[in-house]
């Protein structure tokens, strides 16, 4: 059989099936029936109720877990809430966060340096979880931007700053967490 | 000897062995707090209890002594439930201020609290308080709420230090460590309980809050202060020397570190730091670029060479530079043709150079006797060097020491603790010298007594000894086996040093004992080894400032504050044509120098210090030199190329300090001995140096253990303590009498043309006619010789 070719004899039920395949090929042609059937679908969502969020008008819902922009808290009190423990930085895979301490003039230990590179951060949470005093955490914010790469690098002002602004969501937010941490 | 069996393990260990250290040897680790290897044992945290077999309830393994045949269980199901319960104890109290404490990371507790606390504690009483308290600028106690009450830091204090400085007061839950009323830690070893403490109620004041045990590196290196040579691991963050922690090494500094090896750090980042060439261009300081200024030095050497004569160049080195740095300044001087170069700085008796025993096998030499033998580079006689004269390890064995002349507790903090151990193990420590500060160990005989007297006060030892006399000193040096007779920085200084070092050497002879001499500086051994000396043909570190020079290259040192003569060596730089000034430091020398070359402290060059013993150990930067600053050895290697000098072309320090010690056997060289008439032929140098009947008092100079280098004076923790204070003048209360000063009061203390005002303090075991004015800082750094007459009067 080695190089020889044997004419091998058609099978009698395929060549049934492509004579069906033709015939019907050949009236599906002038129905226009596979066109009608792409219309159904575009007909069936045209009547269906509309699942497009009008973004910037309207927004998802989102988790009391979302993991977005970063910030620092402070206490009722006006004081941060930061005691420059160094943990987020230790456990921060992406090295994102660059701590200087000292000594502030009341004995306490603070930071007098607190930046998170958001260039960097690639949003785990860790920071959150790892902090004693709750003072890094992820708010919901996950509109910010940058026009220039060091708009992202955001310092302990900055942080500080987003978290008086949205205390009061990150206070629900954590109190909605508390039972399941 | 006892056969044991521990977790299984079979081992033999000696008796009397705690169970803890049997343990160790078998690799057991056996939880503990209180227990150190180095400390008495307490036996009060409990956190040890092991099983043994037979024994009824668990037993502390730190307490408890092996016995024949004893099974122990470190691991069972007794001892893991006695080591929780007791560190569910330990925990009731302990605050949990983990995430704030500078302790976090490297504590003790929190890495046992995690092997054997539970998750949460069952008790909900409140936790004590204990108020913290100020013990001094070095070592923090401002958490006292932490401490377990270990008492490691009380023992220690009673036990290495040699001073009780903190106790344990109260009983049960109102125990707590505190220091006497009023009190505060002076000790100069006191950073180290700051190491012992196994929880965060001591830590270190100066690192308080600067960074986490977890972001440091560790680097290893070498103290550049005292001669021990004490192995330092620099933690460095950011290329910045964070802290400094001892690495041990039994042989040299144990597990300890004296505080101004740990807090000198402080001084590497400070403010005055020289950071970039700075060249004088009409009588204002320019920052310029190393090529102009290298060139500026070039320049002005050759001249003054070529219009001068070479000999008018000098070169002043500390004995804190490296092996490498010494080796190429003093191959630069020599290369230019001058030999004037040294680093005695605080020298005053040179008679001893060039008159050291023994042969040196050179068969063109004439024989023994005529003092100069010469060695095997160039034509130099050969130098005796004085070192320690045995190993660390030696010393701390002696059962007989005569210590002459010497601050030891401030000069040699953990030589000073060696002895005291050897001296707690039933040594005799003798000591001639000039002040009695208190050593903090038995004494057994003192001879205290004015400078001028130290020659005849050892004479009379030597006499003593030659004759079999069984009284004081002799009487116990000759009692001894193992005698010790050592020379301090005060003994090296005197005016009649080499006659103090022939008559030691003698007593050492005839109690066949061994004699040494307490170096001075890191590298003092290493600057003899490296030849940084003037031989025969060049002027020591005296002449060069009594008979002037046009030029001096200054390398890291502080003529004001590192001569002998202050006075005299401020008169030779200010009439000097061109003094080039290699230092870390901005310092005094921007009135007088014409040219500053930033140099890199030890911390960011390579190199080598030789110790007192003669061990050689060479370091790597731990950080990358500040601004643009460099290692001064690269400085002077590109001089040496800039001025046309052969052997200038070394690419590393290793490559220095093969050159260095290529043709030096260490061994060979560490040669304490001296011709046998040596010093007897002296004339009567103190005579002339304490001329007392002109009414003057001797002045006994120390150099203050926190300024006795350059790194030292500008460690701002060390400045702050009480060792670090203004120097007073100390006189015996009669003569502050017949002065008509209260004690307390001011009095004007003149040397030459120039006077300083200090207050008084009267110290009855001071010798009569002599007067206690420390040098070597800033405000007696107008006055004059170290040994010589001053006078005081009322202010």
């Amino acid at each position: 059989m080695a190089g020889g070719g044997r004419r091998v004899d058609a099978d009698p039920a395929l060549v049934m099936v492509s004579a069906m395949e033709k015939i019907i090929n050949f009236f599906k042609s002038f129905l226009l029936l596979e066109l009608l059937k792409g219309m159904s679908v575009t007909g069936r969502y045209f009547f269906a109720r509309h699942i497009t969020v009008e973004y910037p008008d309207e927004k998802t819902p989102q988790s009391f877990r979302f993991r977005g922009l970063h910030a620092q808290r402070r206490y009722a009190n006006g004081e941060e809430r930061c005691i420059a423990c160094k943990l987020c930085e230790a456990v921060c895979p992406a090295l994102a966060i660059n701590i200087e301490v000292a000594e502030r003039a009341d004995g306490t230990r603070r930071t007098t340096r607190y930046d998170i590179d958001m260039t960097k951060c690639i949003f785990c949470g860790f920071c959150e979880e790892s902090c004693p005093v709750d003072a890094i955490v992820e708010t919901r914010v996950y509109e910010y931007h940058g026009e220039k790469r060091g708009d992202l690098y955001y310092t302990k002002t900055m942080l500080l700053a987003v978290g008086d602004k949205h205390e009061e969501q990150i206070a629900r937010d954590r109190a909605l967490d508390a039972k399941y941490r | 000897m006892a056969n044991i069996e521990i977790d299984g393990k079979q081992i033999e260990v000696e008796n009397g062995c705690t169970v803890i250290e049997a343990a160790r040897r078998a690799g057991v680790y056996i939880p503990h707090f209180c227990y150190h290897k180095k400390l008495s044992i307490a036996a009060n945290c409990r956190m040890c209890l092991v099983q043994i077999e037979k024994a009824p309830k668990p037993m502390p393994a730190c307490a408890t002594t092996v016995a024949e045949g004893m099974k122990v269980y470190t691991a069972s199901e007794m001892a893991v439930k006695a080591q929780k319960g007791v560190m569910e104890f330990l925990l009731i109290n302990h605050p949990l201020d983990c995430p704030i404490c500078d302790q976090g990371g490297e504590c003790e507790l929190q890495d046992q609290a995690v092997g054997y606390g539970s998750s949460a504690s069952r008790f909900h009483e409140e936790k004590r308080v204990v108020l913290h308290k100020d013990i001094g600028p070095l070592v923090s106690a401002e958490e006292m709420s932490r401490c377990i009450n270990c008492t490691r830091c009380v023992r220690f204090g009673q036990e290495i230090a040699g001073q009780m400085e903190l106790g344990q007061a109260f009983r049960g839950e109102h125990a707590e460590i505190m220091t006497f009323v009023n009190g505060s830690v002076n000790s100069e070893l006191s950073g180290n309980m700051i190491d012992i403490c196994p929880v965060g109620a001591l830590t270190s004041k100066p690192f308080r809050y600067t960074a986490r045990s977890w972001e440091l590196s560790r680097r290893r290196s070498v103290s550049p202060h005292d001669s021990l040579g004490s192995n330092l691991a620099v933690q460095v963050r950011n290329n910045r020397v964070m802290r400094v922690l001892p690495i041990e090494n039994e042989d040299i500094n144990e597990c300890w570190l004296s505080d101004k090896d740990r807090f000198s750090y402080e001084g590497l980042n400070s403010n005055e730091r020289l950071t970039r060439p700075m060249l004088k261009q009409d009588g204002k300081w320019q920052e310029v670029e190393w090529q102009t200024a290298l060139e500026f030095v070039a320049n002005g050497l050759r001249q003054i060479k070529d219009g001068a004569g070479a000999e008018q160049i000098g070169a002043l080195a500390t004995p804190h530079s490296t092996l490498e740095e010494l080796y190429l300044l003093q191959k630069l001087l020599r290369g230019i043709g001058s030999h004037n170069v040294d680093f005695r700085l605080r020298q005053s008796d040179f008679s001893a150079d060039g008159k050291q025993a023994g042969t040196h096998p050179h068969p063109n030499l004439p024989p023994e006797g005529e003092g100069a033998t010469v060695s095997s580079d160039g034509g130099e006689p050969r130098q005796f060097l004085p070192w320690l004269g045995m190993s660390v390890a030696d010393l701390g064995k002696a059962d007989r020491l005569l210590i002459i002349g010497s601050f030891l507790r401030k000069d040699h903090p953990l030589l000073a603790q060696r002895i005291r151990q050897a001296v707690k193990k039933g040594a005799q420590v003798s000591v001639i010298h000039s002040t009695d500060d208190d050593l903090l160990m038995n004494v057994a005989h003192k001879n205290i007594v004015a400078p001028n007297a130290m020659a005849d006060a050892l004479a009379q030892v030597a006499q003593d000894v030659a004759a079999k006399n069984n009284a004081g000193i002799s009487g116990s040096l000759l009692s001894g086996e193992r005698v010790v007779v050592l020379l301090g920085n005060f003994a090296q200084q005197h005016p009649q040093a080499a006659q103090l070092q022939s008559l030691a050497q003698q007593i050492a002879a005839a109690t066949n004992g061994k004699f040494g001499f307490l170096g001075e500086a890191a590298n003092s051994v290493g600057a003899y080894l490296a030849h940084a000396l003037p031989g025969t043909q060049g002027m020591n570190a005296a002449t060069m400032l009594s008979s002037p020079r046009k030029a001096y290259i200054l390398l890291n040192a502080e003529p004001e504050l590192d001569c002998a003569n202050p006075q005299q060596a401020m008169a030779a730089m200010q009439a000097a044509d061109l003094v080039v000034a290699i230092s870390a430091y901005k310092h005094h020398a921007v009135d007088y120098a014409d040219v500053l070359l930033p140099s890199a402290p030890f911390s960011e060059t390579s190199g080598t210090f030789v110790s007192t013993e003669g061990r050689v150990q060479s370091f790597k930067g731990a950080v990358k030199p500040q601004g643009e600053a460099r290692p001064a050895w690269k400085i002077l290697r590109v001089l040496g190329n800039l001025l046309n000098v052969s052997g200038f072309d070394q690419d590393n320090s290793e490559a220095v300090r093969d050159a260095a010690l290529a043709s030096v056997n260490i061994v060979e060289k560490l040669n304490n001995i001296l011709n046998e008439n040596v010093g007897r032929a002296m004339p009567d140098a103190v005579g002339e140096a304490h001329p007392t009947k002109t009414g003057g008092f001797q002045r006994i100079a120390e150099v203050p253990i926190y300024s006795a280098d350059a790194v030292v004076r500008r460690a701002a923790a060390l400045q702050k303590t009480r060792d670090a204070a203004v120097p007073r003048a100390a006189m015996h209360s009669a003569e502050l009498e017949k002065l008509g000063v209260q004690p307390g009061a001011q009095v004007k203390l003149s040397q030459g043309q120039c006077c300083v005002y200090l207050y008084a303090d009267a110290d009855d075991r001071l010798p009569k006619g002599a007067v206690r004015v420390a040098a070597g800082h800033a405000a007696t750094a107008d006055l004059g010789a170290m040994f010589g007459t001053i006078t005081v009067e009322r202010a």
